[in-house]
């Protein structure tokens, strides 16, 4: 042992600086995908794309021979729609089951409970694209007497199933972290439990549960192939939750094999990057801020 | 009915009926959620198990992806998740090592952490972006198995920092106070109490994102996934097939597939992915029931 020192002391120095390196590898990682995706595209946004047609028109015609015209306002209220369908589903049905999962059930039954929710975030997005694909579009095509039923209404609930898993396991974690002393007092003040979760855990957890409810939000406009796969194609704002709609995410799939690398529109899609990492980037930002502001308390 | 002193009041008795309401209500809200779970999978199991033999899992695709079966996307997916946690698993684990054992609270570790949070927030397609921007064309990897597995490994890598993290710091204090008492040094102690009574832990969370990239789709896509590739890749630059890319090319690009093909496909994707998945559930369970302290 007392031999080996001398190996061991450079072996150790070795390790520690391969450990300093990976710590630091994240902060490389998210400084390397804004470089790479603002640089792939960036001779066409600095140069050539007029930011607010990008921003505030409607027409996204890439592909027109005499008018190419790159806006995504469409697009943004596809992803909007989508996402604000799925949160009116995900949002009572998640905190809904947080509170159940942490408040009401015990032992196995809590432990089988979470299990499902666990299994339900483990379907992969591409499965639930297919099952909105293969069994919700004729569903809705039947139920609802609709042409299509690829559409907001679909990629919806989609995407609210998918979204549930999230904010439960977080806002499951809010509740968890609000001190038994203030369910105990408040029982025993003689309130009943309802009235403890509503009048006690809810404010006392608030902010903890509006984070679980932001990255449900974050994870909706991020999703990629369920809402490729469920939402139809048609670039333009809906006006109905029977329309058809293309997000954000969905144009970059959709579009990214069909373009020349280096093209204009192939740089665009790079600018929907941009712009897609930035919303992400605020969301979980704040999501973060607010959940480390519940660990401060 | 005579009132006793000992009688609820109509108060109390109202609570108490909000109460039943609420739990019923809530207990509602999370049965509607185990029933699409269920749901899917017996939709899945009805659909796809006709198509699924042997033949369907041990053969190549032919004819265009209308007859035949998807061996390679099953190789190519193994092929991936595997590459990816080559990489992925030990840059993790590391990082969390320095996150848990040598970062102190300062300004550095905040912004790591924060890092970490944006990394794990980064939507699937613009990790896909990068891969095309970094991996295929920067570093000049093209379209192959390396790309798709790095784009992957850059993608879980901030799951398994957290995860492995949390596995560390579950490690009580006194542990390391009582090695280095005895003069070891910060590694020494690491490598030797630290990982030992955490490695479980540890791989419970690689588990799980092995499963995860097993399911992924989009960040693939443009990197080294293909459409149809019926034959094996032969190493780590050749392209290959996935099978969550292949239910995707079979349920959207394909005309003139047996409809029962993409729900066998589905069906073995899923298979996959849960069969990871609970296998880190009963490791996780396991260890609680048997954890000495």
């Amino acid at each position: 042992m007392r031999r080996a020192l001398p190996f061991s002391r450079f072996g150790e120095r070795l390790i520690e600086a391969a450990i300093v390196l990976c710590g630091l590898s994240a902060i490389f990682f998210v400084i390397a995908i804004f470089l790479f995706v603002f640089l792939s595209g960036a001779d066409f946004m600095l140069h050539r794309l007029d930011w607010v047609e990008f921003l505030t028109s409607a027409e996204w015609y890439p592909t027109s021979v005499s008018n190419k015209r790159y806006g995504t306002l469409a697009l943004i209220a596809g992803t909007a729609s989508v996402t604000g369908l799925a949160m009116l589903i995900a949002v009572p049905f998640g905190l809904g089951t947080a509170v159940f999962i942490s408040e009401f059930t015990y032992g196995k039954a809590k432990e089988i409970l979470k299990v499902v929710v666990e299994l339900l975030a483990a379907i992969p997005s591409v499965v639930w694209g297919f099952i909105g694909l293969a069994m919700m579009n004729p569903l809705i095509i039947d139920l609802l007497n609709a042409p299509i039923g690829l559409n907001v209404l679909n990629g919806g609930i989609i995407l609210g199933l998918m979204s549930v898993p999230i904010i439960v396991s977080i806002g499951e974690d809010a509740l968890k972290a609000v001190p038994d002393s203030f369910r105990e007092a408040s029982l025993a003040l003689g309130a009943t439990r309802w009235q403890s979760v509503y009048k006690v855990l809810f404010p006392a957890a608030r902010s903890g549960l509006l984070a679980a409810v932001l990255l449900g939000v974050g994870r909706g406009i991020g999703e990629t192939m369920a809402v490729l796969m469920a939402t139809g194609h048609a670039v333009k704002i809906p006006t109905s939750p029977l329309d058809s709609v293309r997000t954000l995410t969905a144009t970059i799939a959709a579009e990214l094999g069909e373009t020349a690398r280096g093209s204009d529109h192939y740089q665009a899609l790079f600018a929907i990057g941009v712009l897609l990492f930035g919303i992400t980037f605020v969301v979980n930002l704040t999501a973060d801020l607010l959940v480390r502001g519940v660990r401060r308390k | 009915m005579s009132t006793t002193p000992f009688s609820a009041t109509a108060h109390t008795l109202a609570a108490e009926r909000r109460e039943s309401v609420a739990k019923g209500l809530l207990g509602l809200a999370t049965a509607l959620l185990v029933l699409p779970l269920v749901g899917i999978i017996g939709l899945l199991v009805v659909k796809g198990w006709p198509a699924l033999t042997w033949e369907f899992l041990l053969t190549d695709p032919a004819a265009g992806m209308i007859a035949g079966g998807n061996y390679p996307a099953i190789i190519g997916t193994l092929w991936l998740i595997g590459v990816s946690l080559t990489i992925s698993a030990p840059v993790g684990v590391l990082a969390a090592i320095y996150l848990n054992e040598y970062a102190g609270d300062n300004w550095l570790t905040r912004i790591i952490h924060l890092a970490i949070v944006n990394l794990a927030g980064v939507p699937s397609i613009v990790h896909a972006l990068f891969g095309v921007g970094a991996f295929v064309l920067f570093l000049g990897l093209g379209t192959s198995i390396l790309s798709a597995a790095l784009t992957l490994a850059v993608m879980t890598l901030p799951v398994i920092i957290a995860s492995t993290r949390e596995a560390l710091a579950s490690v009580p204090l006194a542990f390391r106070h009582a090695c280095w008492a005895l003069g070891a040094s910060r590694w020494q102690t690491i490598r030797h109490i630290v990982l030992p009574n955490s490695i479980s832990g540890i791989l419970t969370g690689v588990i799980l994102q092995v499963s995860r990239a097993a399911g992924e789709t989009a960040p693939i896509m443009f990197t080294g996934a293909a459409f149809y590739l019926p034959f094996l890749p032969a190493s780590v630059r050749d392209q290959c097939m996935a099978l969550s890319m292949h239910l995707f090319t079979l349920s959207t690009q394909v005309p003139g597939v047996p409809p029962a093909f993409p729900y066998a496909t589905a069906l073995v994707l899923l298979t996959l992915v849960v069969a990871f998945n609970l296998v880190s559930i009963i490791f996780r369970s396991y260890l609680r029931s048997r954890r000495k302290w």
